[in-house]
């Protein structure tokens, strides 16, 4: 999936949204206040790296009253993650040495 | 967010030496060392090791099952100061008689879903870990 992998590395590229990301990541849920908070930066451009970030799907809103709460999206993260065909590298690399050694041993 | 999601890696071959040679090559440390990593292991079930890469990574183990010949499962575990950033795995090696040799599998299994967010982060935990690896991996080669 390319495209979804492009929209995730140019969202994700920005430092600021990217700590916004993190952010909501570990803490769990936010509001646009509580983020300005930490950011670093003025609340439109924060309201302006979330909606990026829902656009992307990486942030969800759940709207409450006249306050709106971000949570992170981690299962949107799913396209970059090749690990399993990384981990089976790693593994195939492991045997071949596993039979250089075999060769080498007696019996 | 999704419910637990299991997994798994499966590498298999087919290796020309008896399984009780390949066995000896997966159970004693000194020749562990030799193709896969630096470590205490001993082949007791509840053992607790230590995988150590060259890059200074280090795998907390514990054996799970040990079937002389047969099999092997221990735990694969990565411990990161950001708990996102974890990894627990179980790694089970099958060791199958296969004429004059032996059929080899490895399964890798057990990653939890907020795993694969730290991958996604792009910069951190497993593809610095993967990184390593591979660096590992070549100056092996």
């Amino acid at each position: 999936m390319p495209d979804a992998q492009d929209i995730l590395f140019k969202t994700l590229a920005d430092p600021t949204r990217r700590a916004l990301f993190e952010r909501l990541c570990r803490d769990g849920e936010h509001t646009v206040v509580a983020l300005t908070a930490q950011a670093g930066v003025s609340q439109p451009a924060v309201s302006k790296h979330l909606g990026v970030l829902k656009a992307a799907g990486l942030v969800l809103d759940r709207p409450e009253g006249r306050l709106t709460h971000y949570s992170a999206q981690r299962s949107a993260l799913a396209p970059l993650v090749d690990w399993t065909s990384k981990m089976a590298g790693f593994w195939e690399s492991r045997f071949d040495e596993l039979e250089n050694l075999l060769a080498r041993m007696d019996q | 967010m999704s419910a637990q999601e299991i997994r798994t890696v499966v590498v298999e071959r087919e290796i020309a030496h008896p399984p009780a040679k390949l066995w000896r090559a997966l159970t004693q440390p000194h020749l562990i060392a030799e193709w896969l990593m630096a470590n205490d292991f001993v082949p007791d079930v509840g053992h607790r090791f230590q995988l150590r890469g060259d890059w200074g990574g280090v795998l907390d183990c514990e054996v799970l099952e040990v079937e002389p010949g047969e099999s092997l499962s221990y735990t694969w575990n990565h411990r990161h100061a950001d708990a996102a950033y974890d990894l627990e795995s179980v790694v089970t090696f099958t060791l199958t008689p296969a004429g004059a040799g032996t059929l080899l599998r490895m399964e890798q299994a057990g990653f939890r879903p907020d795993q694969k967010q730290a991958l996604g982060g792009a910069k951190y935990g497993w593809q610095q870990f993967f990184g390593k690896l591979e660096q590992l991996l070549d100056r092996v080669d």
